[in-house]
């Protein structure tokens, strides 16, 4: 009997969405699961977000401080080092100063930042909010104004403030995130509130949060395979936004990868840990099919690029 | 072709006499027809009846065996293609790769080091499960050797990587039990045959191509060898995974005996990185790996590839859980803080990192609600007043705090006065509903003291 391949062939696509405006960068328009390269087309790799904090980083781990701690306090070096340096495809201000219940940086403080960042690099930007639903609404409707022209990502929409940050996306042309706690019927339901407002299907992506390795990845695995499944083999439209994985944020909380070896000594090595927990962490949310995966750590991402590599995508 | 339930329950004895586990022959029947049980199980089926039903009910892959005692590793027998239809049910098995030409000491120091690497994650035991000894040496005795000293210096069941002749001589010199025997090719597979139908060893299949390996398990399979293990052959990420997607959907979906059988890959031969190493055993530990050969198993990539399959194996069904008690977080003192949560293990594993990442010390008390997290425990009546002044009537925290102030999460505030009323002397103070705000509310908070 001579050996048939067991094909499988798929009704839907992921959208295609391009992003920024200087150097542009596509993100989905697949139409297979990820690295399904034997039977299907995957246009665009899973694109890398890196992390640019918009103030010092406090109590992150050694690793990071050796490895990007040159930079972190000055976002506009930092972003330009993921631009040049690190290979990032698209830079994700994450403005976590904002928050109220932190250094509660003003509107008018974040928007210098982003205002800086939009100069200093030629790749796309996303920007992100420090997650605080109110105060996102506020301050990512003046973001949205001053990036307007740049295509730029806006998020987290969340259930409490998607009407404000859609209507800025819509007034100034910003694509958005939306963003929903590990649930597809969430994720679908996010998007047509959006959709229904008036924000373009292609004008969407999905965020349907991380757990990192250890911390409920399981969870954010089968959400993100659950959603692709749907897209790709039901047509599910509102289920076709490439997804975006926020995931340099849970995995650096981790012990597993901050904790000194001195306190673990059974966990070996520390200077690779904490690569290789956000390099796994990243591989399954990748393997789940993640579009754009935002990430931290420079080696994390030299590693995922060179899987992606491997894999011929 | 496969049965239906009703054509299998026809050849069965149907005297519901419930011996097989299942009350009915019928139920007993779908069970069969869907892959979820073995005909073995039927004490009383006829010889007729169970030659006429073995190929249909064999599960659409075999589960294999390797070792024997207490660190058997079973691989096979998954049912599904995607973990969230129904779960993987067989973790895959990570083997540490030793050359037999590798310097003794070097042998002694890897072997001292993955026995150490072990650990205890949500009540379960994760560690590598086996050591495959390649006879790069070319030489039998030195191989025999090397596997001799190995079963000395860990009881982990080996991967024997060697021609047949190697692997007799090693088999008999260290008397394994159930060793997996890799590999046969064309070229060897009588005697591999041979070899495993010897001992009653699992046997690896080494082909140059698909097509190959259903010729090499068909032929294998009529010799009566039915414990194999398929390499696809292949030493690219790109290839093996794509051959790992093939052979899953090819045992499962398409019922194709040949290729109804658990897998080896080799991330160990497929790189030289060590970190890329690991990426791809990773890749193979999500999609469709039975068994991991890697060179590498440092603790801090074994910790992560252990982590990810114990992720990648939960059943979605059953949330993983924690168990009940007080866990101190810390170093906590008679003066800490205690906290109670549930014991769903994802709703313990993001408070207790949380009050580590405060480095306030803590009691951490975790009920047990039948995994559910606090919200969801509360709803179904589990996370509720009596429940948690039992859990605290039963510990013996009031041994190791000297006040007797309980803190409980935001979401269940409303049993706070209810939950006073249980605990007779407690203030009940209500924390943060979101896990990332305990760190704040931990550097404000002082328990009231007696």
């Amino acid at each position: 009997m001579a050996f048939q391949a067991p094909l499988e062939s798929y009704s839907g696509k992921i959208r295609e969405i391009t992003l920024g405006s200087d150097t542009q960068v596509a993100v989905g328009g697949e139409n297979t699961l990820p690295f399904y390269t034997f039977e299907g087309n995957i246009p665009n790799r899973p694109r890398i977000a890196m992390e640019v904090y918009d103030t010092e980083p406090v109590g992150w781990a050694g690793e990071l401080k050796s490895a990007i701690g040159d930079v972190w306090g000055d976002p506009v070096a930092w972003a330009k080092k993921c631009e040049s340096e690190y290979g990032a495809d698209i830079v994700c201000l994450q403005l976590a100063s904002t928050d109220p219940n932190g250094a509660n940086r003003s509107v008018d403080e974040a928007v210098a930042t982003v205002k800086a960042v939009l100069e200093a690099v030629s790749i796309p930007v996303m920007v992100y909010g420090s997650g605080n639903a109110d105060k996102d609404g506020e301050i990512l409707k003046a973001v949205a104004e001053v990036a307007q022209g740049k295509n730029v990502v806006i998020g987290p929409a969340v259930e409490d403030n998607y009407k404000s940050v859609a209507a800025a996306a819509m007034g100034f042309g910003a694509k958005v995130a939306g963003e929903t706690p590990i649930d597809v019927n969430m994720a679908k339901q996010l998007n047509i509130l959006m959709s229904n407002l008036g924000v373009a299907v292609d004008s969407l992506l999905i965020d349907p949060s991380t757990g990192a390795l250890g911390y409920g990845l399981e969870y954010c695995f089968s959400v993100n395979e659950r959603i692709k499944l749907a897209a790709l083999t039901q047509n599910d439209n509102m289920l076709q936004s490439p997804t975006v994985s926020n995931l340099g944020r849970e995995v650096w909380k981790a012990k597993e990868a901050k904790i000194s070896q001195e306190d673990a000594p059974q966990w070996g090595d520390e200077k690779k840990r904490g690569i290789i927990w956000e390099t796994l962490t990243a591989i399954a949310v990748m393997m789940a099919g993640a579009d754009i995966l935002i990430m931290r750590h420079p080696e994390s991402v030299k590693l995922i690029k060179k899987t992606i590599a491997e894999f011929g995508v | 072709m496969a049965l239906t339930g009703m054509d299998i329950f026809k050849q069965l004895p149907k005297t519901n006499c419930g011996e097989c586990g299942i009350p009915t022959c019928l139920a007993f029947a779908m069970k069969l027809a869907a892959g979820g049980a073995s005909l073995e199980a039927c004490p009383h089926v006829s010889e007729e009846a169970k030659a006429k039903l073995s190929e249909a009910s064999a599960p659409p892959m075999r589960g294999v065996t390797i070792g024997e005692g207490d660190y058997t590793l079973k691989i096979g027998e998954e049912l599904v293609v995607y973990r969230h239809e129904k779960t993987f049910f067989n973790p895959p098995g990570y083997a540490l790769l030793v050359e037999d030409n590798e310097d003794s000491a070097a042998i002694d120091a890897k072997l001292a080091l993955l026995k150490e690497t072990s650990y205890e994650r949500v009540g379960q035991i994760l560690r590598a499960d086996l050591v495959a000894v390649k006879n790069t040496s070319g030489d039998v005795n030195t191989f025999a050797d090397v596997v001799k000293k190995v079963t000395g210096a860990i009881e982990y069941p080996l991967i024997l990587m060697a021609e047949a002749p190697a692997i007799e001589a090693a088999v008999e010199a260290a008397s394994l039990a159930k060793p997996l025997l890799y590999a046969a090719t064309a070229a060897n597979i009588d005697a591999m045959a041979g070899l495993a139908k010897k001992y009653s060893a699992p046997l690896a299949v080494k082909p140059t191509s698909l097509e190959e390996l259903a010729e090499l398990t068909d032929k294998l399979d009529g010799m009566g060898v039915k414990d194999l293990v398929i390499d696809m052959g292949t030493r690219t990420l790109k290839e093996t995974f794509q051959n790992l997607v093939f052979t899953r959907r090819l045992a499962l979906k398409k019922k194709q005996r040949p290729f109804g059988y658990p897998t080896i890959t080799f991330p160990a031969e497929e790189t030289d990185d060590d970190m890329m190493e690991a990426v791809h055993a990773a890749v193979y530990a999500i999609k469709y790996g039975g068994i991991i050969v890697l060179r590498d198993l440092s603790p801090e990539k074994a910790y992560a590839l252990f982590v990810l399959r114990q992720n990648i194996y939960t059943d979605p069904q059953r949330p993983m859980q924690v168990e009940q008690g007080f866990y101190p977080i810390n170093n906590p003192n008679e003066d800490s803080p205690v906290l109670v949560t549930t014991n769903f293990s994802l709703t313990y594993f993001i408070v207790s990192s949380e009050i580590e990442g405060s480095k306030m010390p803590a009691w951490l008390g975790i009920v047990d609600v039948d995994g559910l997290s606090t919200l969801t425990a509360w709803a179904a009546g589990k996370f509720v007043p009596e429940r948690i002044a039992a859990f605290i009537g039963k510990s013996d925290i009031l041994d190791k705090v000297k006040h007797k102030t309980l803190v409980i999460p935001g979401y269940v505030a409303q049993i706070s006065g209810e939950l006073e009323e249980e605990l007779q002397g407690w203030k009940v103070v209500v924390g943060p509903r979101e896990a990332a705000d305990i760190p704040a509310f931990l550097k404000s908070f002082q328990p009231v003291m007696a």
